[in-house]
């Protein structure tokens, strides 16, 4: 049995080629269904985001699968057959394995540590478990890729930082400020990126903000959308006493605020501390701002300084977390290795011949008397017995070896017998 | 039977202090659990070895520097666990487990047997005063942990420099009002504190204040903080400033509480047994 994963994503396929095959919410149910129609894909899912199409599949038989997988893509868009050959990869057996391990840790994610990844998988997985495309084999890889998902992000550092300049605005914002709550933020200009960082920072509930700019209905415009007030250009450093945060990104050449300008606000709020966020080039804030005593200033490379060192942090924990998958994979790959037909037939038999040679050598030593010929009756009968017990359970595993019930009966059969008794433990967690 | 529970302690000190800097290094939250746990267990450890002290002993064991260092730490850690029910800093106690450790390890490197009371110290004004003192010393420890995480964390975000001690530290507002907070509870404890020892001065000497190297010590330690509270009360003082008064305060203290003792020779030296 294997493994099999088709699919392309963003460093792959340009979005172009993505959009063209992404499946639609409605439309998937219908292409599982399909894909379930081919003879040798037992079990499938299907992950469909804005960054990654990809495909899931067990199969006795990985290169066929693998290949309908891939014509199944163009086939369900309408796409000519070798249309994606470029852009589509292929990992089986593993190599499947550790390929949807790192995509469930977010570490094949464009942003590595995002954390939407996991919950979209999670999705997929529901779609498949709703119309029944996924057997025991993926049920079992979905469920320890979560685990591993979980314990991935819980011992690494992998999704602890900010890396948007607008979010790591929020978290500096929240490292000086503590709760956001009741602050007021001001923003002077509107441009696309200072609208981002003040939404998110309304996000934590401030209490207001203030929003100034040189064309005065944009100013109102965004006051009514964020719920806040609008406020004369020329009037704003009247205002800056107010403010808590202050974003800036206007057009202007020269700087709006100085450092002496800065310095009075400060003293009129009673050292009440400052944020100032810097967007605009050229610069809208002297920089020298950043040496007045509770005032903080970031202009938009300090705040790219703090992205890039995050992103470290974040590489540094891919590391370790590539170590956890590997273990992980070993302890999967184990328990799918040992669920085949041939060694499950074999430990069987080997299983009820050690029995019936334990309890032959047992009699055997306590009825003396017995000649070579009634042992050998003895032993021809308990042989008979055996191949009679065992034909119709290795029957039923043979038959059923074509669709994905099959794997449901070696389970069955392993653990009716004890035949994984040792590694038992491992699997169970 | 007490050296040994009192060595369990310091273990349970040492080890609260190294789940602690696991969780600062790492950032991992059992490690910051476990360490909190420790840190509780060794209070409650610390608690039964006073007490049997004080059996043993008969009287409040604050006599010698080896309790005296003992009971602070136990004071310290005491405060702490009160401020981290109520606001719930956790991260505190990486600063200040390893702070207690220390105090325990200087603690039993000096002489530990019992002394003799002497009878001018044999007066329920004795622990009155020896309480207040320590309850004071311990609150303002906090201020001056504080006050030396604010300093980091400010530091770090004017450099923007932001390494993962940035991110284990709590913002810059909860520090400072934690500091004014500490002193609202330090200032009125420690202002009791010298007052009940001239009370108790006036009753067993006859005059209230003698100058001796503590009293002038305590004095100065109380007019820095005074000047703090005045400051932040009036002025608006705040961030840096309010941090850097509670950091030199705690340093006047410390030398009221120790340096006094080793260097100076006075009425509350522990070494002559004339005075306290």
């Amino acid at each position: 049995m294997q493994i099999v994963a088709v699919g392309l994503n963003h460093k792959s396929a340009p979005v172009a080629i993505r959009e063209q095959i992404a499946f639609a919410p409605a439309h998937q149910e219908d292409a599982l269904r399909q894909l379930l129609a081919t003879p040798e894909i037992l079990e499938g899912m299907l992950l469909s985001t804005c960054n990654r199409v990809e495909l899931y599949a067990c199969s006795h038989d990985g290169a066929a699968a693998a290949a309908r997988l891939k014509s199944f893509l163009c086939e369900f868009h309408g796409l000519a057959d070798d249309a994606l050959a470029a852009h589509l990869y292929e990992f089986r057996a593993e190599q499947a394995i550790r390929h949807l391990f790192r995509v469930a840790a977010s570490l094949d994610s464009m942003v590595i540590g995002e954390p939407q990844i996991l919950g979209q998988l999670k999705e997929a997985f529901a779609r498949a478990e709703a119309c029944r495309s996924v057997g025991l084999i993926l049920t079992r890889l979905l469920h320890k890729t979560f685990s591993v998902a979980k314990r991935v992000r819980s011992e690494t550092a992998i999704a602890s930082q900010a890396v948007s300049i607008s979010y790591s605005a929020v978290e500096l914002a929240r490292k000086i400020f503590g709760s956001l709550q009741d602050r007021t933020v001001m923003m002077i200009g509107a441009g696309k990126m200072c609208e981002l960082a003040a939404r998110h920072l309304v996000n934590h509930r401030t209490a207001d903000i203030l929003i100034a700019n040189r064309t005065f209905e944009r100013a109102l415009q965004l006051a009514k959308q964020f719920n806040g007030r609008a406020v004369p250009f020329s009037d704003f450093p009247d205002y800056l006493p107010q403010a808590d945060i202050v974003l800036t990104s206007t057009a202007a050449s020269g700087y709006l605020l100085t450092r002496s300008q800065v310095e009075k606000v400060i003293r009129r709020r009673k050292n009440r501390p400052m944020f100032f966020i810097d967007i605009a080039v050229p610069r809208n804030i002297e920089p020298e701002v950043n040496q007045v005593d509770n005032a903080y200033l970031y202009d938009i490379d300090d705040l790219q300084k703090v992205i890039d060192a995050n992103l470290k942090e974040r590489r540094k924990a891919a590391g370790k977390a590539e170590t956890i998958i590997d273990q992980e994979i070993g302890r999967f790959q184990r328990w799918l290795t040992e669920l085949e037909l041939t060694p499950t037939i074999r430990d069987l038999q080997q299983h009820l011949e050690t029995i019936r040679r334990q309890e032959l050598d047992k009699t055997f030593a306590q009825l003396r008397t017995l000649g070579p010929e009634e042992r050998q009756a003895i032993e021809a009968c308990t042989g008979a017995m055996l191949k009679k017990i065992l034909h119709r359970p290795v029957a039923v595993l043979k038959e059923r070896r074509q669709d994905m019930t099959g794997e449901l009966y070696l389970d069955a059969a392993r653990t009716l017998f004890g035949l994984d008794s040792e590694s038992d433990e491992d699997q169970q967690d | 039977m007490n050296m040994l529970l009192f060595k369990t302690t310091t273990l349970c000190y040492l080890a609260a202090t190294c789940g602690y800097l696991v969780h600062v290094a790492s950032g991992r939250t059992a490690a910051e659990q476990a360490g909190r746990w420790l840190v509780r267990g060794a209070f409650a450890l610390h608690c039964v070895s006073l007490a049997l002290r004080l059996i043993e002993a008969g009287y409040t064991p604050v006599v010698n520097l080896h309790e005296s260092l003992s009971f602070f730490a136990w004071c310290m850690t005491g405060i702490f666990l009160l401020f981290d029910l109520r606001y719930g800093l956790a991260v505190l106690g990486a600063f200040l487990s390893p702070l207690a450790l220390l105090l325990m390890v200087i603690s039993s490197s000096v002489p530990q047997q019992v002394t003799e009371l002497s009878p001018m110290l044999d007066s329920w004004w004795f622990p009155i005063h020896v309480g207040l003192a320590f309850l004071g010393n311990a609150v303002f420890a906090v201020a001056f942990i504080a006050g030396v995480m604010y300093l980091l964390q400010e530091r770090m975000l004017k450099n923007k420099r932001l390494s993962a001690l940035f991110f284990r530290l709590p913002s810059l507002d909860t520090l400072d009002s934690l500091n004014y907070r500490c002193l609202t509870w330090g200032f009125p404890l420690m202002t009791m504190g010298i007052i009940s020892g001239a009370v108790w001065a006036h009753s067993a000497w006859g005059s209230y204040w003698r100058w001796d190297p503590k009293e002038t010590w305590a004095l100065i330690s109380w007019f820095v903080y005074a000047a703090l509270l005045h400051g932040r009360l009036a002025i608006g003082w705040r961030g840096r400033r309010a941090a850097l008064l509670a950091i030199i305060g705690f340093l006047c203290l410390l030398f009221t509480f120790l340096g006094v003792n080793l260097l100076l020779s006075g009425l509350h030296s522990y070494e002559s047994l004339s005075g306290r």
